[in-house]
């Protein structure tokens, strides 16, 4: 099982991961060797096995719709890489929104 | 009589009956910490002064006749994956590094209610990626039985805190064998629980249907301590579970007798290593000899758990740190364009690239793989070769637990194919240190219950874990089962030839 | 403008099918606690689970999940028994986490209808598909520099984490009058259940519409025009408008190239209100691939029989069943029930009560319509709010009805009732309006013939409408005098001479 270089490279942006030509190098041998061990599964018949997950069975969590405690803009930018107290900044972004 | 040399159970007890302050413990764990750290590397973020200041509060509240917590002057190492409000969390990335959280993770809370006082925070894989704690983006933690040798991982700094009496207790992770497989190659007791057992909340997720947070001490009695105060239902996990929690700590005294305990032979085909194989052996003979009854079983999907858990962990890891954007939070590559080089009032680069670049700079090489690998099996077209049917046969391992159990009520087994391995031996091979995990990950993919102690050493003083897995919420017999071992060997109270803490204390009790 | 061709004399067929998001009207988001009040100061609605920060988990909120079933049963759906939640993965700023929580293969409804009648039949009813409904949580809010490319896009997450009803339907509608009437007849529905407020400004209803042109070749053959997606309607004209401006572009670009669907990948376009065109949208990069995958943070949900038909019970009559209903009831035209039903819930309870009292629709109806509206509408008011409460203006229109005073007079005192919610007494005494006696009445016109012979001489002459004339002399005698009845005891006292 090997992936080419150029599929490697499409999951990278896909991922949003920048990889330099030498990274894109091993990524395609690494990715190749462990896509071919985990082939390994194709050995089982799995046609009347449903997927399974998670372990856990437990259905129907909930919680009550009551206003609870907000953080305060500050603790809310706290980390933030770039802000002006009020917002989160990013480069400008074009086109439409993200709002599916 | 120092208190690195107590068990977790006798320094409460000592702090509740005044033999000892909780400043006195905790700054005798802290000064051995500073004394070892530099060589072990195992806490990423020492709180000397919040200890500190814990541990006067406690002490001034029992000087006060004030009600104490269970853990009251218990110090506790937390692994750096679990979020503090007060100390910064870095899962050992490059992108968290300057990272603050604004709350604390449920564990944590819960710690602090019972008034545990929290030393530090320990050095791990990035992300809790990796069985060897090479992958930390703050260096590799090393082995306190052989500075030379690696941990084991993710929960290394954990594992190596308590091996080498720098914290009494620690908390770990385990997603594929984080708290179990360190735990086994440290010489010390970790506990896995039940999926759902402990909170997640504020456990950076690695792999959010195999993540748990659980207990790691010298002893199986001290992980019961700990897991008392840790486990239970939290309402701010959906995936947390609504049941009681049993007092571990008083589950412990029932004999062994009648207990079958199922042994897999595939765990000792090739690949085991012909000392760690004899150390597992004897410690199911020392089972026998408690009383318990020892089974041949087959768990026939056993061989698939680790191609299944290399799809199943890494989708979930690609979609669980797609938020390290470098928008929120996190690292943000420099954003001014070096052609230019002038100062302007926004960024430069196009939002793509700032994605791209922040996180191909943020994340170490493993870490990507994962995303990569995960990335890759669920995008169209491969969903089904890889996500779907690693889904499958996640199902039929978790059949295998469910018809062995029918027979069995616990399986033992080695929780590593080899004792504690050299530093670099496998950094160059990803598929090789996937393997280390061979053992481990069923667990997880089921969501049941494990536990790793040691069972002996190598010719060469390295520690042999021995691993026993339990049906969803059976911890009391698991911590049960590990305490009639060790109350029969000592393996567990061996400990490294490390530099002994400077000052003695005083104290009027001695360990049991 | 041109005019939209009618279908009769189309040499095409328009294809509507439309794709609503609707904010559920809850006090939390949906995974978290944080408030979901609009206009909020930035960022100050949030918290770790809704900016996505490290080791945050959700948890469902209840009400969400029970206004969307209760949608999805107006709507017709079927109920799935089990529903779970996906992770939809895809990078933007105002996604914090990287994935949307949405529901993929397992939606917790599925094949629903609404149909939508126009009253006065402008189109034939149109039963219109629902593909599925699901719940789904919003994205933040990104901020634009005007001059982009320069400088910062800011970031806001109060709305990060909002519930959200996604509805879809079938490309069943033919016009975009009819996608305009339908998307009323939804947002009434919506807002008669309580589910949602649809209030488009706020953004808590908006509509993407997907159209095209099914074209009859003179071989039989039915040629189809690419599908374009059309985005960034800001109300129900706007959806109209960006249909009848997308229906004749296509039209042209048919005659031109003959382009059939299949051919070009499925194109999104924006809608520019005030240059009143389409504009195609940069295409986004890898946007088909969400890798969705079961959402390992949250638990699936379980429906069962009794606790859908609990929820039906709860829900009242939707639109469509109370225009029958109050047709039938109140002996009201189909026309009136419309009107009377598309202003709201608040708003047919209120006429309701008034009709109850009253003991007449029709006449209830007509003032409803007429003062009613018209108040409501200059004053920019709503029903809940409106001064007047149905046994004042009852008690109004009864004395009106039993001629205590004509309809001009009951409208000042109307208007005078309206300030501070004055009862109809209260009104009449302060405005010194009394009631007019019949002796007083017989007096004044006796009164008023005498000094008018001119108009008593063209009443004898056959001219009765010349009584009109009284009235005002009435008037200046006694201005509580009631006109109709003056007219017609000047003509009786007239006839009684003669």
């Amino acid at each position: 099982m090997t992936l080419s270089r150029q599929e490697v490279a499409t999951v990278g942006k896909l991922a949003r991961l920048a990889l330099t030509e030498t990274e894109l190098d091993t990524m395609t041998r690494e990715l190749s060797n462990i896509v071919g061990f985990v082939s390994l599964l194709e050995e089982l018949d799995t046609t009347r096995v449903e997927p399974l997950a998670h372990p856990l069975d437990t259905q129907n969590v909930f919680r009550e719709d009551v206003v609870g405690a907000s953080l305060t803009t500050a603790e809310a930018l706290q980390s933030a890489p770039r802000h002006d107290g009020q917002h989160f900044l990013v480069p400008a972004v074009l086109g439409e929104s993200g709002a599916a | 009589m120092q208190p690195a040399d107590l068990s977790a159970i006798d320094i409460v007890t000592a702090i509740r009956q005044g033999d000892l302050t909780a400043l006195q413990c905790t700054e005798a764990f802290l000064n051995r910490i500073e004394q070892l750290n530099g060589s072990i590397n195992a806490f990423l973020n020492i709180d000397r002064d919040g200890a500190m200041a814990t541990a006067t509060a406690i002490d001034a509240r029992r000087r006060a006749g004030q009600p104490l917590g269970p853990l009251a002057g218990l110090p506790v190492a937390v692994k750096d994956a679990l979020c503090t409000a007060d100390l910064p969390t870095t899962c050992a990335s490059k992108m968290l590094a300057l990272f603050q959280p604004p709350y604390d993770a449920h564990v944590v809370s819960r710690l602090r209610q019972a008034d545990a006082v929290i030393v530090g925070k320990t050095n791990m894989d990035e992300f809790a990626m990796g069985g060897s704690n090479e992958n930390s983006a703050f260096g590799p933690v090393h082995n306190p039985w052989d500075l030379s040798r690696a941990p084991g991982g993710s929960s290394g700094g954990s594992a190596a805190c308590v091996a080498a009496d720098m914290a009494p207790v620690a908390i770990g992770s385990d997603t594929g064998g984080s708290i179990r497989q360190p735990a086994g190659l440290c010489g010390i007791t970790g506990l896995k629980p039940t999926y759902g057992r402990v909170s997640r909340r504020g456990l950076i997720a690695f792999a959010s249907s195999l993540d748990q947070v659980g207990p790691m001490a010298r002893s199986a009695a001290d992980c019961a301590l700990l897991l008392e105060t840790i486990a239970g239902h939290d309402p701010g996990d959906s995936t947390s579970l609504a049941v009681d929690v049993p007092r571990y700590t008083e589950l412990l005294e029932q004999p062994l007798t009648g207990v079958r305990i199922g042994r897999v032979p595939e765990h000792f085909a090739a690949g085991l290593d012909p000392e760690v194989a004899k150390g597992v052996e004897e410690a199911f003979a020392v089972f026998k000899a408690a009383g318990a009854t020892v089974h041949d079983i087959q768990m026939p999907h056993a061989k698939y758990g680790v191609p299944t858990y290399y799809l199943v962990a890494p989708c979930e890891a690609s979609s669980n740190l797609a938020r390290y954007d470098g928008v929120h939070y996190g690292h943000r590559c420099a954003e001014q364009s070096q052609r230019t080089g002038t100062k302007t009032s926004g960024s430069e680069l196009p939002l793509v690239e700032m994605y791209c670049r922040s996180r191909g700079e943020g994340f170490g090489p493993e870490v990507k793989r994962r995303i990569m690998l995960g990335t890759y099996a669920l995008s169209s077209g491969y969903y089904d070769a890889y996500y779907a049917k690693a889904l499958k046969v996640r199902r039929l391992i978790r059949q295998d637990y469910l018809d062995a159990f029918q027979k069995v009520d616990l399986i033992g087994g080695p929780v590593s194919a080899t004792a504690a391995f050299t530093l670099g031996e496998k950094t160059g091979d990803p598929l090789a240190m996937y393997l280390v995990d061979l053992y481990t990950v069923c667990t997880n993919l089921a969501g049941v219950g494990g536990i790793s102690f040691p069972c002996g050493f190598t010719k060469s003083g390295l520690p042999i874990g021995f691993q026993l897995q339990s049906p969803a919420l059976a911890e009391p017999l698991l911590l049960r089962a590990s305490d009639r071992f060790q109350r029969l060997t000592d393996w567990h109270r061996r400990r490294p030839s490390l530099p002994a803490s400077a000052t003695s204390l005083p104290v009027a009790r001695a360990p049991h | 403008m041109p005019q939209f061709i009618s279908a009769a004399q189309s040499p095409f067929t328009t294809i509507v099918g439309l794709e609503v998001h609707v904010q559920l009207q809850t006090q939390t988001k949906l995974f978290c606690s944080c408030s979901t009040r609009f206009g909020a100061a930035p960022n100050t609605q949030v918290c770790p689970v809704c900016i996505g920060l490290p080791g945050s988990l959700p948890v469902m909120n209840r009400q969400a999940f029970l206004l969307a079933v209760k949608a999805a049963l107006a709507l017709d759906c079927t109920i799935a028994p089990f529903t779970k939640w996906d992770r939809k993965n895809y990078f933007y700023p105002d996604l914090p986490k990287g994935y949307q929580i949405s529901q993929f293969d397992l939606p917790f409804s599925s094949n629903g209808t609404l149909e939508v009648v126009d009253p006065k039949g402008a189109f034939a009813p149109r039963r219109v598909g629902i593909v599925r409904v699901h719940l789904e949580e919003d994205a933040g809010k990104s901020l634009h520099d005007e001059t982009a490319g320069t400088g910062d896009t800011r970031i806001d997450l109060n709305r990060a984490g909002t519930p959200l009803c996604e509805i879809v339907t079938q490309p069943d509608l033919r016009s975009p009058q009819e996608a305009r009437a339908w998307l009323n007849e939804l947002k009434l529905l919506l807002e008669y259940l309580s589910v949602s407020d649809c209030n488009m400004q706020e953004g808590s209803l908006r509509v993407d519409a997907n159209v095209n042109l099914h074209i009859p070749q003179p071989d039989g053959r039915m040629a189809k025009t690419p599908i374009v997606e059309i985005k960034n309607m800001n109300s129900f004209r706007s959806v109209e408008r960006a249909l009848i401006y997308e229906t004749k572009r296509q039209w042209g670009e048919w005659q031109e190239t003959h382009a059939e669907m299949g051919k070009t990948p499925k194109q999104t376009r924006g809608w520019d209100d005030p240059a009143g065109v389409t504009r195609a949208q940069r295409h986004k990069e890898e946007s088909s691939d969400y890798r969705y995958f079961p959402e390992p943070d949250l638990v699936p949900v379980t429906v069962s029989f009794e606790q859908l038909a609990d929820l039906r019970a709860s829900m009242g009559e939707p639109p469509v069943a109370l225009r029958k209903s109050l047709e039938k009831r109140l002996s009201i035209s189909a026309y009136d029930a419309d009107v009377l039903v598309n202003q709201g819930r608040a708003f047919v309870d209120y006429f309701e009560e008034l009709a109850s009292i009253l003991g007449v629709g029709k006449l209830a109806s007509n003032w409803m319509q007429q003062d009613v509206m018209r108040t409501l509408k200059e004053r920019g008011d709503t029903i809940t709010s409106f001064p007047i409460r149905p046994a004042g203006l009852a008690n109004l229109i009864s004395r009106v009805t039993a001629g205590d005073f004509d309809t001009s007079r009951a409208r000042e005192i109307f208007a005078e009732m309206l300030v501070g919610g004055r009862s109809a007494a209260d009104v009449i005494a302060t405005l010194g309006i009394a009631f007019v006696g019949d002796d007083e009445l017989i007096s004044v016109c006796r009164e008023i013939i005498a000094a008018n012979p001119k108009i008593v001489a063209d009443i004898q002459g056959g001219k009765e409408q010349a009584a009109a004339g009284f009235i005002g002399h009435a008037k200046k005698k006694n201005p509580n005098i009631n006109p109709s009845k003056v007219r017609a005891m000047c003509i009786e006292l007239i006839r009684a001479i003669q």
